[in-house]
Order: structure tokens, then sequence, then C-alpha cells
């Protein structure tokens, strides 16, 4: 992957003052995104209007769209046009989003969509918080693919993780997440942003051999093929139909093989590449809290009163959430007694656990609604039980 | 004969043509096709630089069309041509983006879009094959289908208003509006080629038999039938009031060419606004390409 610094033009280097959703929009122009199409809904909004405010002056197209179909699709459209894009939605937008996520998969186009998740289902709770949305992150478009999702616990891992969400997407070809909530999101934090030759952006893997050679998608050696944009003379074609190396339609069983194992093996071979969790005191833990986003914040004040309490406790926080840290569970999985999952749902990430601890340890599940974030006191009781 | 004698004579829109992937889909006596060869022949006809020539397609038959285009061709999801297109334009305005699909993906599942993209006079072109219903899935009632007429959803016959698609287009903002029968071959090339040099929303309708479901579900005839019931039962009218083009089953089609006017383009508001707003700290984007 060639590596490149940033344009200064938008990077807004200082100390800032910002909520999660500003600096979603920062770590996107830093990242280079020159293209949003949105659509308003809460808590997300403040990113779109961020970035309408910002892009004029740095140069390139915010558009308000009709709906979320319709902004995920002009993204599309947008980066075979050549520019690095991203949207941002919650959990209704998320579901609209759903259909043309399955389209950029398939036609392995690097974008960011950040979700600044609510209580769902359904309308649920715009303006308050929720995590329910990191199953659907992961399978909510029909058919089987993969994809990345990242989980910031700030608005300063607003601004970077979006940034590297870009480097990841680009890296892979493949849509990726940034999956905060709404307390990140209206969080407001000292936000660190870099000179802009302190940040490093991965470049588009552009394809640079003989024009009449150009496969639109036929693997390089590491497995991903290479990009080209239109109006480049290459007259190619791309479907969200099966399709060979050629990007032509091809509607039998031994094209879907080969088709689908890499848009999935594309991203498990590299999991290892991927994965970004923060631990703590693992070595000596009976028993390990699990958490992400604003949750793995209230987690800090359970496992402190747990320590005091005399429990070994370690701590993941998963900065990556898709693909799951699979091997590490399964290896700590041995060691542990329990694990603790708290997230602000009914059991998502909870299930991911369980099935990577395969039976060795208990995988229990501190839920909560949405609608605000734990009692630090629940998760101390469920660690506690866990401990007995 | 000797291999030296034979010549291969080779159709002049043979190059515009993926003719890797000929034979294509389409039944025999669909219109399709003939949209298809008159859209390559006003390509080449208006000497417009190809390599900045794209295709967007939804899904359906006319979705297929994106395939068979040797240009930068995109096939997409059922409906999202419109705002693909869009992001396409927008991100590299220096193209020329055609949205070519059927009427079920324009005017039903993406109806939204194609009002949206034509109310910011987004500079792209749609040409918009209606056969009256949907075809790929098997012969469905569609937005299109006149009242009256049999499909297969609607076994008794459709008890809805169908959509006038140049007056849904004018009324959303379009600045290019013609309507033609598939068998109108050189009327179709010269809209198609009127629109390629505008700048701003511009839309075709091309009304085409579809034999295999919405003819033989009617009784209607084969294809070649219909192109000629079609063709014959039109009357040119340009510049009719887009208000009074709605089709009745097996009743009279006007043609022609209702909209031709000028209007600043998404892009050209977005620049003279920003830069009357902003001064010198607007960075101008993509100027002079719609």
């Amino acid at each position: 992957m060639k590596k490149v610094k940033a344009d200064p033009k938008g990077v807004l280097t200082g100390s800032h003052y910002l909520d999660g959703d500003y600096a979603l929009a920062e770590g996107a122009l830093a990242a280079g995104c020159r293209f949003f199409a949105g659509y308003p809904i809460t808590p997300s909004t403040e990113t779109a209007e961020r970035f309408s405010e910002r892009i004029p002056s740095v140069g390139g197209v915010f558009i308000q769209m009709e709906d979320e179909l319709a902004s995920i699709s002009a993204l599309i459209g947008a980066v075979w046009g050549g520019k690095k894009v991203m949207t941002v939605t919650s959990g209704p937008g998320f579901s609209l989003m759903m259909e043309n996520i399955g389209l950029a998969c398939m036609m392995e186009t690097p974008l960011v969509i950040a979700n600044v998740q609510r209580g769902g289902p359904s309308t649920g709770l715009p303006t308050l918080t929720g995590q329910q949305d990191m199953m659907q992150a992961r399978w909510g478009s029909h058919g089987d693919y993969e994809i990345i999702a990242l989980s910031p616990d700030s608005p300063q891992e607003c601004f970077d993780l979006t940034i590297e969400a870009f480097n990841l997407s680009e890296t892979f070809r493949v849509p990726t997440f940034v999956m905060t909530d709404e307390c990140v999101g209206h969080m407001h934090e000292k936000v660190v942003i870099p000179p802009a030759d302190k940040i490093e952006l991965v470049e588009r893997k552009w394809y640079k051999g003989p024009k009449d050679k150009y496969l639109p998608y036929k693997l390089d050696k590491d497995q991903i093929p290479f990009m080209i944009k239109a109006g480049d003379d290459y007259r190619f074609h791309t479907t969200g139909l099966t399709h060979d190396e050629r990007g032509y339609p091809v509607i039998n069983a031994e094209c879907q093989d080969v088709c689908v194992r890499h848009l999935v093996d594309k991203i498990t071979t590299n999991a290892d590449k991927i994965i970004r969790t923060e631990e703590e005191e693992i070595d000596t833990a009976e028993i390990i809290v699990i958490s992400y986003g604003i949750t793995s914040r209230v987690t800090t004040k359970a496992v402190q009163q747990a320590r005091k309490a005399g429990i070994k406790v370690g701590t993941i926080r998963l900065i990556t959430v898709w693909p799951f840290p699979e091997k590490r569970i399964k290896e700590l999985a041995k060691k542990v007694k329990a694990f603790v999952v708290p997230e602000i749902n009914y059991g998502q990430i909870v299930l991911e656990v369980e099935r990577c601890a395969g039976g060795q340890a208990p995988a229990i599940l501190v839920p909560h609604c949405g609608g605000g974030v734990h009692d630090p006191d629940d998760i101390f009781s469920a660690i506690k039980e866990a401990a007995k | 004969m000797k291999e030296e004698d034979h010549i291969e004579e080779k159709n002049p829109i043979e190059t515009l043509l993926r003719m890797d992937r000929i034979p294509h889909i389409w039944c025999p006596g669909c219109g399709i096709g003939i949209v298809v060869t008159s859209f390559a022949e006003a390509l080449r006809k208006s000497e417009i630089d190809l390599d900045k020539v794209a295709v967007v397609s939804g899904i359906g038959c006319t979705g297929r069309v994106a395939g068979y285009i040797k240009l930068d061709s995109f096939h997409t999801t059922h409906g999202r041509a419109v705002p693909f297109a869009t992001g396409l334009k927008l991100a590299n305005p220096e193209l020329k983006v055609i949205v070519f699909s059927g009427d079920g993906d324009i005017a039903g599942i993406g109806g939204n879009h194609f009002i949206h993209a034509a109310r910011r006079n987004m500079d792209i072109m749609v040409i918009c094959v209606n056969n009256f219903n949907y075809a790929m899935t098997g012969g469905q009632v569609a937005a299109t289908t006149p009242t009256g007429a049999n499909a297969s959803t609607a076994p008794y016959g459709n008890f809805e208003y169908p959509f006038s698609l140049p007056y849904l287009a004018e009324a959303s903002g379009a600045t290019y509006v013609a309507r033609w029968t598939a068998l109108h071959l050189r009327r179709v090339t010269k809209s198609i080629q009127e629109a390629l040099t505008k700048r701003g929303f511009s839309f075709i309708e091309v009304i085409t038999p579809c034999v295999t479901l919405y003819a033989r579900r009617n009784r209607l005839g084969d294809g070649l039938n219909l192109l000629k019931y079609y063709y014959e039962k039109s009357e040119i009218q340009h510049g009719a009031d887009t208000r009074t083009l709605d089709i009745s089953y097996q009743g009279k089609l006007i043609v022609g060419k209702f909209v031709d006017k000028e209007k600043p383009t998404f892009l050209d508001c977005m620049n003279e606004h920003l830069a009357k707003k902003l001064g010198d700290k607007y960075q101008p984007y993509g100027v002079n390409n719609g």
C-alpha cells in the first residue's frame, strides 16, 4: 500500500473543543474525503452540517440527498468517479443503506459510513444513545460478505478512527463503518488535530499497467484488485451481479464460489492486520470485561470498584469490532473464569464472545436497552457474580 | 472460399458494444436492442469524447444495457441508477453520464430519485425504456401500465392510474424532455444527440414492446406487430403541453420533443452561489462541466 501525507487543505491542525460528530467530519476532511452525500438524521446530523460548512473552502462537494438510499448510491458513484467519500447516519438511515452496502461490497468500493447509534428498533429513541446496530453492521445486507467496523469511545477517537477507517477501506476496498453512538457523538472534549504531514494516508490502489490489460476484478498478490476511475479510457464494466475478473456477470455456482469467497477471505485472512484492541491487566485476570464505545468508559469505574474489592479483572476494549478478535478470545477463554460483556443492547457482541469462548468460559451479558449508559454498579455486580 | 477472400463485415456500432457479451439476453421482438442501436448511433454521430461518457443502469431488462455498452458502465441496484449517476457526475464533472434503464427502475422504485435529480437540474441524461410492465420478473403491473391492461399481478386488469413520464419530468424540473416509440429510430437518435450536447437534466422516454409478457398477456400480437402499432398510433406534437400526454390502453401516443430549455445546473448553482457568499475563500468545483 502506498502511503501519502494528508493534504493540508483539509486538516484543521490545532487543539479544539469538539463533539464527536464534528470530529467525524474533521477526520474525514483530514483523510482526504472530498465528497459527502447525506440525509439528516438525529443524532448524526451535526457531522453533515460541519462538512457542508467546511467543504466549500477545502474544495469538494456536499450534497444533501433525498434519502439514505440515494446517499449511499451517490457515494458509490462518486468513488468510481475518483473521490474519497463518506456519509453519516443513525439506525433508521443505516437500515435504508443496507441494500447498497451490499453493492459497495460486491463492487469492492472503498467508502466510509459513520453510524451515530441511537436506541431502536424503528424510530425508537432519536435523541438517546444505543449500541444496537452492531450486528446489523456485520450482517445487515443480504448475502455473504465481510466489512470492517471500528468503535470510537471519545471525540478524539472519532477523529482518529475516521482516518483509520478511510485507510482500511482503501487498503481492502471494502465499506468501513465508524460505529459510534449518541453519547460519544454529542460529547464535547479536547480533540487534537496533528499537522498534515503527521497524518499518513493509504492511497487508493490505482492501476498503472497497460490499459488494454486491465481487468477490474483480477486479484493482485495481496488479494486486492487494482482500481481505476471512470473517464480514463478503460471502458470497464462493474455490476452488482456475481462476476468474473472482467467484471462481467456470470450466473453460476462456480463463479459465485470464487466471487463470494474472495469478498470474505480478503478480510478474514487479513484480520490480524486489521484488528486493534486495548487490553489492560489481562495476564493476571480471572474475569475479563469486554466493551466498546461509550460503554468502555463506564466500564472503567466498575472495574476500579471490582479491583478495590480484590477481584482480578482485566479489560479488553474493542477498537475494531468487525472483524472480531476471534483468536484472542479463544486463547483467553482457556485461562479465565468468565467474560463480562456490558453493551447498550439486549445482547449482540456477547454472542460473538460466547461463540469464540466455545463453552470454555461463560460470556455474561450486562444488557441495557438504550436511552442511557449503564450504571457502573450493574457492571460491578455482574463482575462480582462472575467471580464467585 | 479461400480464407483471404473472406471479408468480415463489421457493423459500425460494434466498437461501442461489448461483442464478447453478445448474444444479449433480450427476447426476439423486444425493442430494447433498437434503442441501444439508436444510442450507439447517436454517440457515433455526436463526435463527443467517448472516454468521457459513462452509462449507468439499474435492474431489469433495460438494466442490462450497461453490460453491453463498451464504455465505462455500471450495473447498479434497482432504482438507484439515478443517485449513483449523480455521485459519479459530481465526482468527475467532465463526464457525460447517461442513465439507461426501464420504467420500473426509473419511475417505480426509483421515482423519488428521478424527481429530485430533475429538481436539482443534475447534468445527466436519463433514457427510459417504457414497456408498460416489469418484464424481467415476469410481467407484473407497473407505475406505467395503462389502466385496463392485464399484468401478472393485475390478472383482472390494471385499475390504477399510470404516470405520464414526460409530465413528471417537466414538472420536476427537467430541461429536455422527449418521447418516442422504438420504431422512431432516427428521431430517438436525434433526441439523444441533442441531449448529449445539452447541460442539465434531460429525459427521453422510448415506448417499447414487451413481446413475451405484456403483448402476450394482452393478446397484442408479435413484436413487429406491436412496434408498428405503437408507431402508427403515435402522433408527433413537438412542444405539446406535457399535461396532455397521458397514455391510455392501446390509445393514441403523443410523441415528440416537449421541453428544450436552458437553466443553470446543480454545479452552476453551487459554484455561483458559494462564490457569491464566500468570496475568495471558496474553491470553485468542476466549473463549466455541468
